[in-house]
């Protein structure tokens, strides 16, 4: 699935639910159901800085694409990043650094939030994008 | 100026009528915000100790401030400036009266509770704090009442020593007594904590300070909300407050002070007002509060203090506001102690040392997650440290969830708080 197939899947999933409430149930279904992250990994680098809730994240790359992992000591955050990472995990360095992340607001998440978990999104997403930007800048 | 300016309400309250044997309907009718929707759901306004939301008396009384009664106090001598002066000095006169306070003069405006801890921290560190001497705040302070302190000792080299509460998160006198030192220059204490809404023997407290001639400051910013104050009964020797959380406009603040303290201590900040002579040779300062009141103050928003006064008297003297206040008391109380899966912080031994106010954490559901699906039920709470880092340290978490309720919540509406809590917490764990 290319990065605007996934991107486009997300909102129609999300169009799904009408109430605000059943959305959140879907994160976090999400949250739960993604995989556990090695306490060991939960260091102070891999922190991310302005969030409420502390989320770490964590990039490796392989065969020119990032793989992303992370974790969340919230659960709706947990779903959140779940979700980035669905879309984001396994793409190249290019993909990520020249998408606008504007899904986000299509599905309403930025706006439904409160003001420091929106700030924590934006810093989740900066974070990503710095990943990759690093990457393509060490690639060439 | 004299201060003896006639306190009358009847000018500017229009809605004196509803302040004799007020319901609880009436009250909430005061306040349109309340009957709005948030994502389709009736609000339902839990963040009161955050801010609270502002009576349509308080509005009006702003707004006729702004839109015709606009003028810089005390310097000129025009109409409307006699009468924004008199509007502004009402204000103190009801504050006064509202904590019983021995004069006029020992009320300063500051622009909220903040403000009044620094400017004491300042003046007070100033006239007083030697190197080697000790401050004492307790544990349960908000960063309000400790950073202005810590930065007072670090100024002064003077050391701050930190008061814990008990078990159940009372600050108590015995132990306060065995922090005192020869060298406490200053306790600084609140009369309820932000987070464990609990109302500390602040009587007791006080003269067991006094016993050892050290001076008391009381952080009221929740006391003042929900207890009756009277400052000469206490005998603090100064009492801070912020009028947004007591429903009157956002930048009003009070800062209560003895007589013998604020005349005592040089200014906190020079510029207009507050002198009494200046030349380049030197400047003399005017007497308290017009010492501490530099610059053009909150000329439009003070005088909502009265207003807002007037409403918290009313509040208090409505049997039926007073019992529904109760009723939330005991049921929010009983129903988070029946769950175990909820830990509630701040248990009081009676009912009446606990303020409708509900700091809990749940087993296995961070407080940001169950913040953000309340809000999305229509009930507006906080979460996260509140202000209060030290206190988290201490009580082993993160981060609280807090429901704080307002004269003008109802047990209906604690009710579904809770049913909407339990649904969070199914939906999480």
């Amino acid at each position: 699935m290319t990065l605007e197939e996934k991107k486009q899947e997300i909102v129609e999933e999300f169009s799904m639910y009408d109430e605000w409430l059943d959305k959140y149930e879907y994160l976090i279904e999400l949250g739960k159901g993604m995989e556990a992250f090695p306490e060991e990994k939960k260091t102070e680098d891999r922190l991310i800085k302005g969030c409420q809730s502390r989320v770490w994240l964590d990039c490796e790359e392989r065969d020119g694409r990032l793989w992303f992992t992370a974790d969340s000591d919230a659960i709706i955050t947990r779903g959140i990043i779940s979700l980035l990472i669905g879309v984001y995990s396994g793409r190249t360095p290019e993909e990520i650094a020249g998408d606008d992340f504007g899904f986000l607001e299509e599905i309403g998440l930025r706006e439904n939030l409160s003001p420091t978990r929106a700030n924590g999104l934006v810093s989740m997403i900066e974070t990503i994008k710095a990943k990759a930007t690093d990457s393509s800048l060490r690639s060439e | 100026m004299s201060f003896d300016v006639i306190y009358h309400n009847a000018k500017i309250c229009k809605f004196a009528h509803l302040y004799n044997d007020m319901t609880l309907k009436e009250a909430r009718d005061l306040f349109p915000v309340l009957s709005t929707k948030v994502y389709g759901k009736p609000l339902v306004y839990l963040d009161n100790a955050a801010t609270a939301q502002r009576p349509e008396s308080v509005v009006r009384v702003w707004e006729e401030s702004v839109r015709s009664g606009n003028a810089n106090l005390h310097r000129a001598v025009h109409k409307l400036a006699a009468d924004a002066t008199a509007q502004y000095e009402n204000a103190r006169v009801a504050v006064k009266e509202f904590l019983n306070a021995s004069s006029p003069e020992e009320i300063v405006f500051t622009s909220g509770a903040t403000a009044s801890i620094n400017l004491v921290a300042f003046s007070f560190g100033e006239a007083f704090v030697k190197k080697g001497d000790e401050v004492i705040v307790s544990v349960a302070e908000h960063h309000s009442n400790i950073v202005p302190w810590q930065m007072m000792c670090e100024r002064k080299k003077a050391v701050l020593k930190v008061l814990e509460t008990d078990e159940n998160g009372l600050l108590q006198p015995e132990r306060l007594e065995i922090l005192i030192s020869h060298k406490t220059k200053i306790v600084a204490i609140s009369h309820i904590s932000n987070v464990l809404g609990l109302v500390n023997p602040v009587r007791e407290l006080v003269a067991i300070s006094h016993k050892y001639g050290v001076p008391v400051l009381i952080d009221g910013a929740q006391g003042i909300v929900h207890e009756t104050v009277d400052v000469q009964d206490i005998d603090c020797d100064f009492y801070a407050f912020s009028g947004h959380k007591l429903y009157a406009a956002t930048g009003t603040g009070v800062l209560y002070g003895k007589k013998k303290w604020l005349d005592a201590m040089p200014p906190y900040m020079g510029g207009g007002e507050m002198i009494d002579t200046v030349r380049f040779s030197g400047t003399t300062y005017a007497k308290s509060p017009a010492r501490f009141e530099a610059g053009t103050q909150n000329i439009n928003a003070v005088p909502t203090l009265v207003p807002a006064i007037e409403f918290v008297n009313a509040c208090r003297k409505s049997p039926e506001i007073a019992a529904e206040q109760k009723a939330i008391v005991e049921y929010v109380l009983d129903a988070l102690s029946k769950d175990p899966r909820i830990k509630l912080y701040g248990v009081p031994r009676r009912t009446e040392e606990k303020i409708p106010l509900f700091s809990i954490t749940v087993e296995g559901a961070h407080h940001e997650d169950l913040a953000l699906l309340l809000d999305k039920m229509g009930i507006a709470v906080r979460s996260g440290q509140m202000c209060a880092e030290p206190l988290m340290d201490h009580s082993g978490v993160t981060g609280m969830l807090r429901a704080s309720f307002a004269t003008y919540n109802t047990l209906e509406e604690a009710k579904y708080f809770i049913e909407c809590l339990n649904k969070a917490i199914n939906m999480l764990v």
